[in-house]
């Protein structure tokens, strides 16, 4: 390649994106928040102090001391290992139950937007009727039909939460589809899979990144607040949802108890609403969700 | 007007047969058989097979979705397990007590987050700014059933102002509105905010100010209403999120109203009280969001559907 070339700065799109987001302080709060998290999943048997199943009748509900550092359950279970190990929870939440959601409403979002006509008018109902409910007395509604289990309220939740996704990829997919280069792929004759896959779905990306994002915070909102019901994550799994629901019988006399699992439940998804937040503002300043 | 509005009736139809239809897939086609769980396990055959067939569930499915459909229509929506009253009037009663809670803590979230909206945008960057817009992001983030259980423990249990639960004068309001209201308050000022900000760098803004307007006139008055739109939508659309917080902040303060009402009746399994509870806080929430659409062509004259 010529030498002159390849002294001139580009920067592509990603990176300048990048660039503004690390400008912004408060999505690096949420970044590190988040790359926290991961680690503290990945490592929980390293990181905890103690096994989180260990119960211990003589240690049963201890105030925070150095030997038990949130201090301890009604079972004499450690309860930062217990937070610990309740991390990977949250994030499986995230990840799996959002990963479901994004991807229907991608899918549903793009077929609506790209072909029109009755497909469009029956997703978009669809799209209505899931907006009109509650959110979450739907979920427990389903999760009571099929039964209270973690693995119920992660297909709970990816059945419903591709709604919000849906619309908004519609949304792009209908200005993107009247663009001059889908027009110039339709006249090479690129099939319909090809030009939303390779042509539209690539300029799409940013949005879909940012609501993936806010979403995975929603998904752990939700997970834990079935598990405060007793329908997420059933005992011995140490939920941060379900660790609440055990310490409200204790609110009085143990406030730490029911005041670290909460903590980290807020930190959490205030790491995911200040990144998601970030990246609105970084890859798009134009887009207002 | 007329015309929108009426148009606005009939296109609520299809979401609410939608409604209807989901929901009673939802309960009808999972597995377990109601019976059993009306009678245990203690039943004997013959019993069962005639009650199967005086409630109709030998039927076919689509006899089944009909019947239902109809009798939703009617105002029917079939007995509690539990009590064998009919479940639409179990709802009636406790209704009140959740409309006033969605109703106090709108006006705790209209409250904090205009006004916290506002300051924030008049001193836009001001460390007040900066700050009030992360304790919003927080309050956003954390779960109502906690919010709930920490103001429990400090006004209840700690000071003892307030108290901890149950139904009474106003001071067993207070705490479950507080609760319920952090979240929409924290959408409403962040959403305040920024569209006050918007609003304030318009043409007319400047005119106000040039013709020498005092400032105050110019904020509450000229730059107020074009933001009122915002706060109304927003309400509208936590209308869900706070009914769906009730049944957690319900549940916490023992308030006796359509959310406790849905929690115990899950623990209970007693399935028409669930399904009717989920049923009625949809048709509650369409209705609503229906007044929210028709209150934008009286506060926005540009919005005259036509």
């Amino acid at each position: 390649m010529n030498k002159d070339l390849e002294n001139i700065k580009t920067t592509s799109y990603w990176k300048d994106a990048f660039r503004r987001l690390r400008k912004n302080k408060l999505a690096m709060v949420g970044l590190y928040i988040i790359i926290a998290l991961i680690l503290t999943a990945i490592f929980a048997p390293w990181l905890a102090p103690y096994d989180p199943y260990e119960v211990s009748y003589e240690e049963y509900l201890q105030p925070p001391s150095l030997k038990h550092p949130l201090g301890t359950d009604e079972f004499g279970r450690d309860i930062l290992s217990r937070i610990i190990y309740g991390s990977r929870i949250s994030l499986e939440v995230g990840i799996i139950a959002e990963g479901i959601a994004t991807v229907v409403g991608v899918l549903l979002g793009s077929i609506s937007g790209y072909f029109g006509g009755w497909v469009d008018h029956l997703i978009v109902e669809l799209t209505n009727i899931v907006f009109a409910f509650p959110f979450l007395l739907f979920v427990i509604a389903i999760v009571v039909s099929l039964g209270p289990s973690l693995s119920n309220v992660f297909l709970a939740v990816g059945a419903l939460n591709w709604a919000g996704t849906a619309r908004l990829i519609r949304g792009q997919v209908l200005s993107l589809k009247e663009s001059e280069y889908v027009e110039a792929a339709r006249a090479l004759g690129a099939s319909n899979t090809r030009i939303i896959f390779k042509h539209i779905l690539p300029n799409c990306i940013a949005p879909i990144i940012v609501s993936a994002t806010l979403g995975m915070g929603g998904a752990i909102m939700i997970e834990s607040s079935l598990s405060f019901l007793g329908l997420g994550a059933q005992p011995p799994t140490p939920s941060w949802g379900s660790m609440i629901d055990y310490a409200k019988d204790f609110l009085r006399t143990n406030l730490w108890y029911s005041f670290f699992p909460g903590l980290a439940i807020m930190i959490t998804v205030f790491g995911f609403n200040l990144l998601g937040d970030g990246l609105r503002d970084a890859l798009d300043p134009r887009l207002k969700i | 007007m007329t015309n929108y509005i009426i148009r606005r009736l009939l296109l609520t139809i299809p979401t609410l047969i939608g409604i209807i239809t989901i929901t009673f897939l939802l309960m009808y086609v999972v597995p377990g058989d109601p019976i059993r769980i009306l009678m245990g396990q203690r039943g004997d055959p013959a019993t069962i097979a005639m009650i199967r067939k005086q409630m109709g569930l030998d039927d076919p499915l689509p006899v089944q979705y009909f019947r239902f459909l109809t009798n939703v229509l009617r105002g029917d929506f079939g007995r509690s397990y539990a009590t064998n009253r009919p479940v639409l009037s179990e709802i009636l009663t406790r209704f009140p007590a959740t409309l006033k809670l969605a109703l106090a803590s709108m006006l705790v979230a209209s409250v904090i987050g205009l006004s916290a909206g506002i300051i924030s945008a008049t001193r836009q960057y001001s460390l007040f700014d900066y700050s009030s817009m992360v304790v919003a992001l927080m309050g956003v983030s954390a779960p109502v059933f906690w919010v709930g259980l920490l103001l429990m423990w400090v006004f209840g249990y700690t000071l003892g102002w307030l108290p901890i639960s149950g139904y009474g004068n106003i001071s067993y309001l207070i705490l479950p509105a507080i609760t319920l209201g952090i979240r929409p308050a924290a959408y409403i000022a962040r959403m305040t905010r920024s569209s006050f900000l918007e609003v304030l760098r318009q043409d007319y803004i400047r005119t106000a100010r040039a013709k020498g307007l005092p400032e105050r006139r110019v904020i509450y008055i000229h730059a107020m209403r074009n933001t009122l739109i915002t706060v109304v939508t927003i309400l509208g659309m936590e209308l869900a999120s706070l009914l769906s917080g009730a049944v957690l902040t319900e549940t916490i303060f023992a308030w006796p109203g359509i959310g406790r009402l849905s929690v115990d009746a899950i623990i209970k399994r007693d399935h028409p009280m669930v399904q009717g509870t989920v049923l009625f806080t949809a048709i509650i929430f369409i209705f609503a969001n229906l007044i929210v659409d028709i209150s934008y062509a009286f506060l926005d004259p540009r919005i005259r559907y036509e």
